[in-house]
């Protein structure tokens, strides 16, 4: 969906753009100063071209479509898969929104192409009245618009089993992910539909090849459950359930079902393959917890960050995200030297339930070998363990919600390396 | 409130919420059903309806032995699973062949461990529900009720859950109990519901 991939290196003005609209103001004497456009060879990916000065040429004419500039090469990564995921850059990204584009992307059987016109939601099983609402139906009835985050229960799996110095900040959490979504409240869909008292259970089934379903228990429609068809004012991209998904605050990514079609309502759950063979969590004592939901306290830092480098001694503003699915984040302290001292972090705007919030802390660095955590505190009073202490108490063979402390080691150079056995 | 308004104040807010008139309501309760969507085709949801949970009530007609299941396997799913089942790591994953390391379930302590049909899977029932909505990957929604009974009966014997003679049909499948189903357990999200 990316229409330009960052190995590709794409030059700065495209090509076109300098031959046809604004090139042909520059004057050949200009083009003749821009290496690579007029031999014929398109330059290496390096340094995207643009002119020296300017202010001393019109600039690109407007397009229907906005482009990142150039110099901007955040990317999802890795790509090519069905049965698969894709990662957000978090180490390219600020604020707390991510782009529509680089929402992380996890299929299990890859992004179907449905028709917003023939695509339908059908209610059924525990109600009074049975209904099939097309797309355009939902949004007659009154929406809400909320921010909140999607990750994936596995999402830091790898730097958990094997933390390895040339892990990113994209490759330890980049299955996390926050829009501003827009749908209307399951609620208001289970009182149209009559849901039975005796319900207690739903069944949410996507409309993609595996036909993705999972069991959710009735207490979550009637607490924020949404079904969402927007997504950062503009309706969701394919590859996060255009037209339609459905939407559990704070709940691991799966349960959050994509291209929904269907919502059965029963009195227990269906035990679904996504909720048995997958996304349950193995635990020490040779038994393993079933419907985990929420996604647990956790934060990263962004910057400093690997493949980064500390370019020069002085104050840096050490920034990046702490999120909960059980509410606000209360708390996120910082330490620079692997957590000997912990200072606490200032938090960035509002802090809004089930929604990241951007830390910062100020340090001064003197050119001296660090290591920089964070460590987040929700409004149930969890604090982030260390991965020595989620091992002990979770097994190092634990399947899903890695919640543990991570950070960054500094070199004296400036390189920064991951440092995740905490 | 609204009862100790004097009735014509009453009367005039009536008025302004429009009520049933031909004009419609100018705004709604909370609790308002807007009488959006169409009734539910029965024979529409019943195509949809496919879901099998636990009980195996909801399981079609059919029957499919072992043997069956076995040819079948070996010509539409040994390709990406193998032969034995054993899978092809990460893309594809392994079906059968439990590491007897792994049967008292320390899957915690050692993330090697591969989870299998027989030494993870809680539920026979949930097999046959898969099968029959997501694979082949190629081809979902391609096999007949028949076939995936077979299916899940070649996969269930061949992971030493049921005997390799055994016939599966409704009855069959509902009644066979997984190996490990008792070490799942219901986290208190799941909510106080008694388990199955
Ligand atoms: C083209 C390759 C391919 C073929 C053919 C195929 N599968 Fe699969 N199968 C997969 C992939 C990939 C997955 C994992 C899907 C996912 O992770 O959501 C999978 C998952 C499964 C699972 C779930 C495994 C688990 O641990 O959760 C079962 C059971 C299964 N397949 C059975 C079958 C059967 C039976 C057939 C033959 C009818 C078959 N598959 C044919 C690729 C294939």
């Amino acid at each position: 969906m990316s229409r330009r991939r960052p190995t590709e290196g794409g030059p700065a003005l495209s090509r076109r753009a300098l031959l046809t609209g604004t090139a042909g103001a520059l004057g050949g004497a200009v083009l003749a100063g821009l290496p690579g456009v007029l031999d014929g060879q398109e330059a290496a990916p390096a340094r995207p071209i643009v002119p020296e000065d300017a202010t001393k040429l019109q600039g690109a004419a407007t397009s229907p479509l906005g482009e990142r500039s150039p110099f901007v090469t955040a990317s999802r990564a890795p790509y090519g898969e069905t049965v698969g995921s894709s990662l957000t850059p978090l180490q390219d990204l600020t604020g707390v929104v991510t782009p529509s584009d680089l929402h992380f992307e996890r299929h299990h059987a890859g992004i179907p192409a449905l028709d917003p016109e023939r695509h339908t939601l059908t209610i059924h099983g525990l109600v009074e009245r049975p209904l099939t609402f097309s797309v355009d139906d939902l949004k007659r009835f009154p929406q809400t618009v909320r921010t909140y985050f999607i990750e994936c229960s596995g999402n830091g799996r790898a730097a958990y089993r094997e933390p390895k110095p040339e892990m990113t900040a994209q490759k330890v959490s980049g299955m996390l992910s926050t829009s501003e979504w827009t749908g209307v409240p399951l609620a208001t869909l289970f009182r149209e539909v009559g849901a039975k008292p005796e319900a207690k259970w739903f069944l949410a089934e996507g409309g993609d090849a595996c036909l993705m379903t999972r069991s959710v228990p009735m207490a979550k429609a009637w607490d924020d459950a949404m079904v969402v068809w927007a997504q950062n004012g503009e309706p969701l991209r394919p590859a996060q359930g255009y037209p339609i998904r459905l939407l559990l605050p704070g709940w691991e990514g799966n349960i959050n079902v994509k291209w929904l079609r269907r919502l059965e309502l029963g009195a227990a759950p269906w035990m679904t393959r996504w909720e048995t063979a997958k996304y349950t969590d193995p635990r020490p004592d040779h038994t393993a917890d079933m419907f985990t939901f929420a996604q647990q306290a956790k934060s990263i830092i962004t910057s400093p960050s690997h493949p980064g480098r500390i370019a020069s001694p002085g104050w840096h503003a050490v920034h990046g995200l702490a999120w909960t699915g059980r509410g606000r984040i209360t708390k996120v302290e910082v330490s620079v030297d692997g957590g000997g001292r912990w200072h606490e972090a200032e938090l960035l705007g509002e802090v809004r339930p089930k929604a990241p919030v951007r830390f910062q802390h100020m340090w001064e660095w003197r050119g001296d070998a660090a290591t920089l955590l964070s460590r987040a505190t929700d409004e149930t009073g969890e604090v982030q363990p260390t991965r020595t202490a989620l091992i002990a108490t979770r097994g190092i063979g634990t399947d899903y919600h890695f919640n543990q402390i991570v950070g960054w080691q500094v070199a004296r150079d400036g390189a920064v390396t991951f440092h995740g056995e905490t | 409130m609204r009862r100790l308004f004097p009735l014509t104040l009453l009367a005039a807010l009536v008025a302004c919420r429009g009520g049933d008139g031909p004009s419609g309501s100018d705004t709604a309760d909370a609790g308002t059903r807007y009488g959006l969507g169409r009734p539910a085709d029965a024979q529409f949801v019943a195509r949809l309806d496919t879901d099998i949970d636990p009980s195996g009530a909801a399981l079609p007609a059919g029957r499919g032995t072992a043997a069956e299941g076995a040819v079948l396997y070996a010509a539409q799913c040994a390709m990406c699973h193998g032969a034995e089942g054993l899978g092809m790591p990460p893309a594809f994953p392994r079906l059968l062949g439990r590491d007897p390391k792994a049967e008292d379930f320390t899957f915690a302590s050692d993330h090697k461990l591969p989870k299998t049909i027989g030494n993870y899977w809680p539920y026979a029932t949930t097999l046959f529900d898969y099968i029959r909505r997501a694979m082949p990957l190629t081809a979902p929604g391609s096999l007949t009720d028949d076939q995936v009974y077979a299916l899940t009966a070649y996969l269930l014997a061949a992971d030493g859950v049921i005997p390799k003679e055994t016939t599966l049909d409704a009855a069959a499948l509902a009644a066979v109990k997984m190996p490990y189903t008792d070490r799942f357990i219901w986290s208190a999200e799941a909510g106080s519901q008694d388990r199955d």
